[in-house]
């Protein structure tokens, strides 16, 4: 416990970045990074369900019986899941149509979860606060990296998040390599980015 | 025993305290949610069909209950009068549901124009149910009371050549829609009273 909490942000952007390193988190990695908008969008909801669930679940872990805890981790991340599907209708309808489903299914997010059960009910509210934040962050770069390689190859477009944007980057000559943005490209994508990723790590 | 109390407790107090925040939240949302609803989904689509009125049929809206269920209604001012009417009806496609706004003109029952809003058909082929106008060009001008249905099945319209499903749950969607109408006519006339202007 003698990390300090500026350790436990940035171990979640590279030693422990959740898609890459931890594995964890898959489904919303791959179903949704065909465009960066989408990615991105994902990765900030994720990030704040993780940053408010690992503060609260961090603030009542004495509270909570061992016997029921992943009971009461799972409603109060339910919660929030759900305050962000209603905010994201109430404020950006056409992402959240985009996202559809996956915004619920946050809830079931091993992220979410694993980080309530492995780290904040172990540790105090700044680091939780820290852990969360730092693995809400890494995950979004992780899915906005593989959503700028999907989208760019796979469409030859990019859209910028937050103003819906989109940047032709190839022109309309381009040809896209439409598997990049069918459900084996992103398994493909994904496979390359953690050969790269594990090449980097070892020395 | 006490143990077990303060287990079933402690999930009590959690589920209520969120239960009771939800609901908070989703009463504060729901004006809003439902007007996004109506912009990107419906919107676009309503718009389109009654084109050229001078009123926002989004705006110029009302509800009416038939049988268990409330439907929404939409109405188009055109030349000052409030004769046009567009409500919304589901058919059976080719991966599920198809929403599709039926504009009626209450005068003469005879179709406006059609359009579709929600569907899941295969992108490239039952989508360009919505995307190709060869397909509800076809109802304008026809009255609502027609039993329409695809060449296919001997029907009078043509259906989008590699989606015939979709062509076909569409014309179940109009069909639909022409039953609403004709059902709660009475009803839809009378509120259409309060719009002219």
């Amino acid at each position: 416990m003698a990390k300090s909490a500026v350790q436990e942000f940035t171990k979640g952007l590279w030693a422990e970045v959740p898609p890459f390193r931890l594995v964890l988190g898959l489904c919303p990695t791959l179903a949704v990074t065909k465009t960066l908008e989408n990615g991105v969008g994902m990765g900030v909801a994720t990030t704040f369900v993780l940053v408010c669930s690992n503060v609260l679940i961090s603030l009542l872990r004495d509270v909570i019986p061992k016997q029921v805890r992943i009971a009461c981790y799972i409603v109060v991340i339910a919660t929030f899941v759900t305050v962000v599907e209603l905010v994201m209708q109430a404020f950006t309808y056409p992402l959240f149509l985009k996202l559809g489903i996956f915004i619920p299914l946050i809830v079931v997010n091993c992220i979410v979860l694993g980080r309530a059960e492995a780290f904040a009910s172990k540790n105090g509210v700044v680091a939780s606060l820290a852990d969360g934040l730092g693995m809400g962050v890494g995950f979004t770069l992780s899915l906005a990296a593989l959503s700028i390689f999907r989208e760019i190859f796979g469409s030859g477009t990019l859209t910028l998040p937050f103003i819906s944007t989109v940047l032709p980057v190839f022109g309309p000559s381009f040809e896209p390599f439409g598997f990049l943005v069918e459900a084996p490209g992103a398994f493909l994508c994904l496979g390359l980015m953690l050969c790269i990723m594990n090449m980097l790590g070892k020395k | 025993m006490r143990e077990m109390i303060r287990l079933l407790v402690v999930v009590a107090v959690f589920s209520a305290v969120s239960g009771g925040l939800l609901a908070a939240i989703q009463s504060g949302t729901k004006d809003r949610i439902e007007y996004q609803q109506l912009k990107f989904v419906k919107g676009p689509t309503i718009q389109q069909i009654l084109e050229g009125s001078s009123n926002d049929p989004l705006v110029d809206r009302f509800k009416l209950p038939d049988g268990k269920e409330e439907r929404s209604f939409f109405v188009g001012v055109f030349d000052g009068k409030a004769n046009i009417v567009a409500l919304e009806a589901f058919g059976k496609g080719f991966g599920g549901d198809i929403g599709v706004i039926v504009a009626v003109n209450v005068e003469n029952d005879e179709i406006v124009g059609i359009g579709v809003t929600t569907h899941s058909e295969t992108p490239g082929v039952g989508s360009r149910a919505k995307t190709d106008p060869s397909l509800s060009e076809q109802f304008k001008g026809l009255p609502i009371k027609e039993p329409f249905k695809v060449k296919t099945d001997g029907g009078q319209i043509d259906a989008i050549s590699g989606a015939t499903v979709s062509s076909r749950g569409v014309c179940g969607a109009v069909v639909d829609s022409g039953e609403i109408y004709m059902r709660l006519k009475k009803d839809i006339i009378e509120k259409l009273k309060a719009f002219k202007t």
